[in-house]
């Protein structure tokens, strides 16, 4: 791939990164926003009063300030007149506002952006918004069917079963994996070690999946401080992480997997279905963008909202062969000190989802490993990352920062 | 009191029909071909289409197993169930239909666990009852799909 070390047109730098610990912490998103968006400013070394342009992914839980949210962060850290935006693409929305600040950045729109995503999620399994809506295909799913989120990620588990041979156990050993992982990471949620024997011993929620295989829902929030690489270099940061491409494709027609929240899948009568998966070209795009591929990389953050997807990401983003993700699971490859460390943040194994911080929260991560300054968690010698995600509705999301 | 009923989504499946009859109901591009369900009476989704009417039309009777799951816990509204009755877990399945090239979701009928479905095996879509309002004697009608015994009619 084009080097690191030396930036290529099309990137922007990362100046500052910022988290609000997961959990529940029973406070508003803003509060965790706005508690993000200073530690990110903080890092990047810069005042508020310097960022040119705020970009907020949206919550649907938090009304009409969630709707707004770009305004609601910048009126919570003061108004300073910077332009605003505010985006929603369900768990890809971090990634949508990435690309957003991005856009401007490139444009020479603004040399300074502030991208920022907090969540304060309800317990149990998310619901579709109020009233009768029977045009919503997510009202739909769940009057219908009663069919929640980890029913569909049940299907999927099954159905690697049945074609590829997974099996329970390989499932539970990603999140031992990502349980290890997570313990030692101070922002995660959970972060006590998991025994494949204790997530055996766990409910079942959707047959195959039992409840330590599905992602709980959290309060969380994350924050970026992205910039020009001009801007970078005025202010003696000589070698930031650079964001080099962010994926945000939608599916081609006919789409034949089922997704959330559809009840049906497009028809391929008509069309014959590209051999290729929509998160297939999701990964793909990034690294067309970045000159890239996944022998470059030297970690991934990818969206394992159930164990099982791990192990789809594993071949969706070209880590090898459609089938084989079990079975380079089980060689440890994925694990820390493996030749590919996937989730060492924890992934959301140990977060727990937070949708519209997730996308942003996965790049923090690469942040600090390419910095080098990970912690315990450090992947030794972390040049080049990608993380991996997916909103519901056909919203692909994909970033690959290099340094 | 009499009981009135009334399917879930209007349009969605043959109404009254036998048990032999019924169908679940999708639209067909005059122009392309496509078939959509659910429903598509707006506009066809193929970006390739030259363009047509769409009309309606009667799904597979029969279909394979794409995959199931099963609900253990139960749902949010606007599910509809009664909080005061311990929860019965119920089988989700998604069933691929040849003909039309797709993949459609429904509940299996009762009793009908993730074991009776493996992947591959064939069911059929069969009328079915999704909840009761006792209090205004609506019941809402549905699809489920159900296995087809090894053994059966063949048709």
């Amino acid at each position: 791939m084009r080097g690191g070390a030396s930036s290529v047109k099309g990137d922007v730098a990362v100046l500052g990164a910022g988290m609000h610990p997961w959990g529940k912490w029973g406070r508003g998103f803003v509060t965790y926003g706005r508690i993000a968006a200073r530690a990110a400013l903080a890092d990047a070394g810069i005042g508020w009063s310097e960022v040119r342009s705020v970009v907020g992914a949206q919550t649907v839980r938090g009304g009409y300030p969630g709707y707004v949210a770009g305004a609601t962060f910048a009126r919570a850290l003061g108004w300073q007149g910077a332009r605003v935006a505010s985006v929603y693409a369900a768990c890809a929305s971090g990634a949508q506002a990435i690309d957003t600040a991005r856009a401007q950045i490139l444009a020479g729109l603004a040399d300074v952006v502030l991208v920022v995503g907090a969540d304060a999620a309800p317990k149990g399994f998310f619901a579709p918004a109020g009233g009768e809506r029977a045009d919503d295909p997510d009202w739909l799913r769940f009057r219908v069917l009663g069919a929640t989120n980890p029913a569909y990620f049940g299907l999927y588990a099954r159905r690697r079963m049945a074609l590829y041979g997974d099996t329970p156990d390989d499932f539970a050993l990603v999140k031992v994996k990502n349980a290890a992982a997570g313990a030692l990471n101070e922002y995660a949620r959970y972060r006590t070690p998991v025994t494949a024997e204790e997530v055996a011993a766990s409910a079942m929620v959707a047959d195959p999946l039992r409840l330590l295989d599905i992602c709980a829902t959290s309060d969380g929030a994350a924050a970026l401080v992205l910039c020009s690489m001009e801007f970078a270099r005025r202010r003696g940061v000589r070698d930031p992480v650079r964001i080099r491409a962010v994926s945000t494709v939608t599916p081609t027609f006919p789409r034949t997997v089922l997704d959330l929240p559809d009840i049906g899948t497009d028809s391929a009568v008509a069309v014959d279905p590209s051999p290729e998966s929509f998160r297939a070209s999701i990964a793909r795009t990034a690294y067309e963008e970045a000159g890239a591929g996944p022998a470059d990389l030297s970690l991934a953050e990818v969206y394992d909202l159930s164990t099982a997807l791990e192990l789809e990401w594993y071949e969706d983003i070209g880590l090898c062969g459609p089938g084989e993700g079990a079975k380079l699971l089980r060689s440890g490859a994925t694990a820390p000190g493996g030749r590919i460390p996937v989730n060492a943040s924890g992934g959301l194994a140990s977060f727990g989802e937070a949708v519209p911080a997730q996308a942003i929260a996965q790049v923090c991560e690469l942040t600090q490993q390419l910095r080098g300054r990970a912690g315990q968690r450090q992947v030794a010698g972390a040049r080049v990352g990608i993380t991996a995600n997916q909103g519901l509705f056909g919203h692909g999301s994909a970033v690959i920062a290099v340094r | 009191m009499s009981r009135t009923r009334t399917p879930v989504v209007a349009g969605w499946f043959t109404d009254d029909a036998a048990e032999e009859d019924f169908r679940l109901l999708g639209t067909r591009c005059s122009g392309c071909r496509t078939v959509h369900f659910p429903r598509e009476d707006g506009h066809c989704r193929n970006p390739g289409c030259p363009g047509g009417e769409l009309e309606e039309t009667p799904l597979s009777k029969r279909g394979t197993v794409w995959s199931c799951t099963d609900g253990r816990y139960r749902p949010p509204p606007p599910y509809v169930s009664d909080p005061g009755v311990p929860w019965t877990p119920y089988t989700l399945v998604a069933v691929e239909l040849a003909a039309e090239r797709m993949v459609v979701l429904g509940q299996a009928a009762p009793g009908v666990g993730v074991a009776a479905l493996p992947v591959g095996s064939v069911v059929e879509v069969v009328p079915g009852v999704l909840d009761e309002d006792r209090e205004t004697g609506t019941v809402h009608t549905t699809w489920h799909w159900r296995p087809v015994a090894a053994d059966g009619d063949a048709s």
